[in-house]
């Protein structure tokens, strides 16, 4: 049988605790919208103003963006880049790395600073970072994910005739 | 990185398109854009040159239908083919599902397919991924060219298969893609061997283009069933 080879499950109440984590951050630094991606680029939950851009992309090109930038600070010699900081005219961006499984998005504008942004950050990682990794242990303990579809592949097939 | 999210009932997918420079990958993934409805599938973005070459990676979400009441949403990535741009390649394999070789069938390309299939497997290796036990599919890309080499010289240089030690897996699997054809097959030697499945396509002209995209698509779902 063909295995996928890393795979992972996101529960309603892991959604829950993750925004909630968030939505004390965006509280607390006047930071207007929040993004968890996954390190491969896909969005697992949001919190705060909902963008006018497409979150699909913007995700992707996150997770693009900071894995080229961790093969920058290996170049550098560092082990990573545990932050980057994206600063516009009007609206900036911080991203930070989550238990090197995601990477948190903050979108802020001129209603807050960066120092107070990245201030608030570092706790809301931590606590972040302990339900991701929660996630992932439990998902390689129960390979439950891989049984999702058990017995659908005459709907699989179905699918694509 | 397949992600099962039970909060928003979504299978989410990773599938790359990898293989030599001028190959035919962006021009699958605009295929597919131009084809499929605005309603289920998202913008194409492209991180290329002032040429049009991809740099970095293509990019175009799709959804391919409902199963047990989950959404399945495809994530479709190029690579750039130009092998210069190896540390690219690489990062967007990160957490792949599935993999389709875009080849070239041009008799010229030939040496230039077989490095880029090669550093293929390394890529993966180095993730600890392995090509032979994932979904996998080829596509001969350009059949319509005159240039174009036949199919078993292709298939003998890019898919000579991989040996299969384990008892039960020993019998012939008849290609679903190809009558009259085997995925796992005895060789002269006594050997069992496993290929993956291959598709022929033009995909200027779209040909074979979803063909491959359902069987790797398929190929990735079974994985959760």
């Amino acid at each position: 049988m063909l295995i996928s080879p890393t795979s992972w499950t996101l529960t309603p109440e892991d959604e829950k605790a993750l925004r909630r984590g968030m939505e004390r951050l965006l509280r607390e630094s006047s930071a207007h919208c929040a993004l968890l991606v996954d390190r491969a680029g896909q969005l697992l939950a949001q919190a705060g103003e909902r963008p006018a851009f497409d979150a699909t992309t913007f995700a992707t090109l996150t997770a693009a963006d900071f894995s080229a930038n961790d093969q920058l600070a290996r170049l550098l010699g560092e082990t990573d880049f545990t932050s980057l900081c994206h600063q516009g005219e009007r609206g900036s961006m911080l991203v930070a790395d989550v238990a090197r499984r995601a990477i948190l998005v903050v979108l802020f504008d001129s209603r807050t600073t960066l120092g107070l942004v990245r201030l608030r950050l570092r706790p809301t990682v931590e606590e972040l970072a302990r339900i991701v990794d929660a996630m992932a242990s439990r998902d390689a303990q129960a390979g439950a994910q891989r049984a999702i579809l058990a017995g659908a592949d005459d709907e699989i097939d179905r699918l694509f005739q | 990185m397949s992600m099962i999210n039970y909060a928003s009932r979504e299978i989410n997918c990773k599938l790359v398109y990898y293989g030599p420079g001028l190959g035919g990958k962006t021009t699958n993934l605009e295929h597919v854009y131009k084809k499929v409805s605005p309603s289920t599938r998202g913008k194409l973005i492209s991180l290329a040159t002032e040429t049009e070459r991809t740099l970095f990676f293509d990019f175009l979400p799709v959804d391919l239908g409902t199963i047990r009441g989950f959404k399945t949403r495809f994530h479709l990535y190029t690579v750039p083919g130009q092998v210069y741009y190896n540390a690219s390649r690489k990062l967007i394999l990160k957490g792949v599902d599935g993999v389709v070789f875009v080849a070239d069938s041009q008799i010229d390309r030939m040496e230039a397919n077989q490095e880029s299939m090669q550093n293929l497997y390394d890529n993966m290796a180095e993730y600890g991924y392995d090509l032979t036990k994932m979904p996998f599919v080829i596509q001969y890309n350009k059949r319509d060219l005159p240039t174009a080499a036949p199919i078993n010289e292709l298939q003998a240089a890019l898919n000579p298969g991989w040996e299969v030690t384990q008892a039960e897996k020993q019998r012939l699997s008849p290609d679903p893609y190809h009558a009259g054809e085997y995925l796992t097959s005895q060789i002269g030697s006594g050997e069992w061997i496993e290929r993956a499945t291959h598709f022929e396509a033009v995909a200027v002209t779209g040909e074979g283009v979803f063909d491959t995209l359902k069987a790797i698509s398929k190929l990735v779902l079974k994985t959760l069933s």
